[in-house]
């Protein structure tokens, strides 16, 4: 479980995270929603220890990860795993090398490691293309890749930052389906940060909408887009017919 | 104005408390989880191997010019003997650790900011973090270790470099006996000289590492940042090493004095 409470960050003279408030249930999807530049990707970064915040504290599966020091967060975020809205590959490795990065560092046999790596990579149709290097990729496949090393070593948290945003339709749908694969795979808690609403009730368990560095809604799909508020109306009138529920 | 001044001297603190820690951070890092060997290795490769070439033709035209210019001004007045001495001096004390880490700075340091700062801006350093590993001890730890291992080293070969250019000058164009070009070496040219020159090789290796790293790594703003944080670096390391050098002189020499009268 993921419990934020009171969480403030400020970068130079902009208070970015305003007292944020949000609970994420053990197992489930929460998809964040919300305008640019309130700070949605701010929120993911400290809450796998990247950012540190002003104030206000982080508890994951009850350890306080904003207050931990460098070489304790380490220990405490290995369970962690966040998707990049870039990708983040390092560029001077190839696929196979990207996947099989985590198992490596900390110190996984290197026959188990072969093997996952190329589980992950098929898992996300990126099977022989093992030896290609990040910039032979499109976007889409780059965030495939990224995908891959992050189930590679199955961590319990997963948090993606814009995981379709400048996909073309198809490709966003081929990143939303993973999302669920994965989740139903390793039966983690995700958290999912995105613009795009079709996506967000796919693979939503419920929403939350981030507004002015606080997260001011937070309900199940069907509920919250009953919801009266002029960002959650706007979404609404511009849901596409695609635009399902992944149990349905 | 006064605002102005403070938030400047603070962002100036802020950035010395960062360079302090990340210096700390490296060398814990170096010493109680050493990098894999074959990541020194590949630093080692690309910060010694591939800058002899450069350092060796520094070193080799620097000494061609100190025994130039000491044999013109010095030998109207009878003292073309010491040509020899000035160079083997010059390049031991000053110019073989100040010109070694120049070389290395623009040719190795430059490229170390831009490789560490086109990471950071591609977040391929967040997702380091994300992954629960340190990227002080992944990324700099193995450029610290190679940069203090080889830029003595690099100064030593640039030393010899440039009193063999200077042999060659004194020599082949001034016709100095080989002799009196290496005689006067013996006496004059002490192991207090070599510690200067190699004490001094190493401060400049930590700091032209250091500082091209942590340049690199607070890398923002894209490919403009990039390249603005390169010549940063650059710029950043000669001015250290330059005032640095000045006051390992004064140290060092002092040191040197009370241990004569001890």
């Amino acid at each position: 479980m993921i419990r934020i409470r009171n969480l403030w960050k400020r970068y130079g003279s902009i208070n970015v995270l305003k007292g944020l408030d949000l609970e994420v249930n053990q197992g489930e999807t929460l998809v964040i929603l919300g305008r640019s530049g309130v700070g949605k990707s701010v929120l993911l970064r400290h809450i796998i220890g990247i950012e540190k915040p002003d104030s206000g504290t982080i508890e994951v599966n009850g350890v306080l990860i904003s207050s931990l020091r460098k070489a304790e967060l380490y220990g405490a975020i290995k369970n962690m795993g966040m998707l990049f809205q870039g990708a983040a590959l390092f560029d001077s490795m190839n696929l196979e090398e990207n996947a099989a990065f985590y198992l490596k560092q900390h110190g996984n046999p290197q026959d188990e490691i072969e093997k996952k790596v190329l589980d992950a990579l098929a898992m996300v149709g990126l099977s022989g293309s093992e030896k290609k290097m990040p910039s032979d990729l499109s976007g889409g496949m780059r965030k495939r890749a990224a995908l891959a090393r992050l189930i590679v070593y199955r961590p319990s948290i997963l948090l993606y930052d814009e995981p379709t945003t400048g996909l073309d339709p198809i490709t966003a749908q081929q990143i939303n389906e993973l999302i669920v694969k994965t989740q139903k795979e390793l039966k983690g808690t995700s958290i999912v940060v995105t613009h795009d609403i079709s996506s967000a009730l796919y693979i939503a368990d419920r929403l939350a909408l981030h507004e002015d560095g606080k997260i001011v809604h937070v309900a199940e799909p069907e509920a919250f887009l009953k919801i009266d508020h002029p960002i959650i109306n706007f979404l609404r009138e511009n849901l596409t017919p695609k635009s399902r529920n992944k149990n349905e | 104005m006064y605002v102005l001044v403070k938030r400047q001297t603070l962002r100036i603190l802020e950035m010395i408390g960062e360079y302090f820690s990340l210096l700390s951070d490296v060398f814990l890092a170096a010493v109680h989880k050493p990098p894999s060997w074959r990541i020194v290795r590949e630093q080692l490769y690309h910060l010694g191997v591939m800058s002899l070439s450069v350092v060796a033709i520094t070193g080799f035209t620097t000494g061609f010019v100190l025994a130039a210019q000491s044999f013109y001004q010095l030998g109207q007045k009878g003292l073309a003997g010491v040509t020899g001495v000035l160079v083997a001096k010059s390049m031991i004390t000053e110019l073989g650790p100040i010109l070694t880490a120049f070389m290395v700075t623009g040719r190795v340091g430059a490229a170390m900011c831009a490789e560490l700062g086109s990471m950071k801006v591609t977040e391929q350093i967040d997702a380091l973090k994300s992954m629960a590993i340190n990227p002080n001890a992944y990324l700099v730890a193995p450029r610290f270790l190679a940069g203090i291992f080889m830029i003595p080293l690099l100064t030593l070969f640039s030393i010899v470099m440039g009193i063999f250019g200077g042999y060659l000058i004194a020599v082949f164009f001034f016709n100095l006996s080989p002799l009196v070009y290496f005689q006067p070496m013996k006496l004059h040219i002490t192991t207090f000289d070599f510690a200067t020159g190699m004490i001094k090789a190493f401060i400049f290796g930590v700091i032209l590492v250091t500082v091209c790293c942590y340049k690199g790594m607070k890398t923002s703003g894209g490919a403009a940042g990039v390249g603005r944080s390169t010549t940063q670096s650059v710029v950043t390391s000669y001015v250290l090493i330059l005032v640095s050098d000045f006051f390992l002189t004064m140290l060092l020499n002092m040191i040197h004095m009370k241990l004569k009268h001890l």
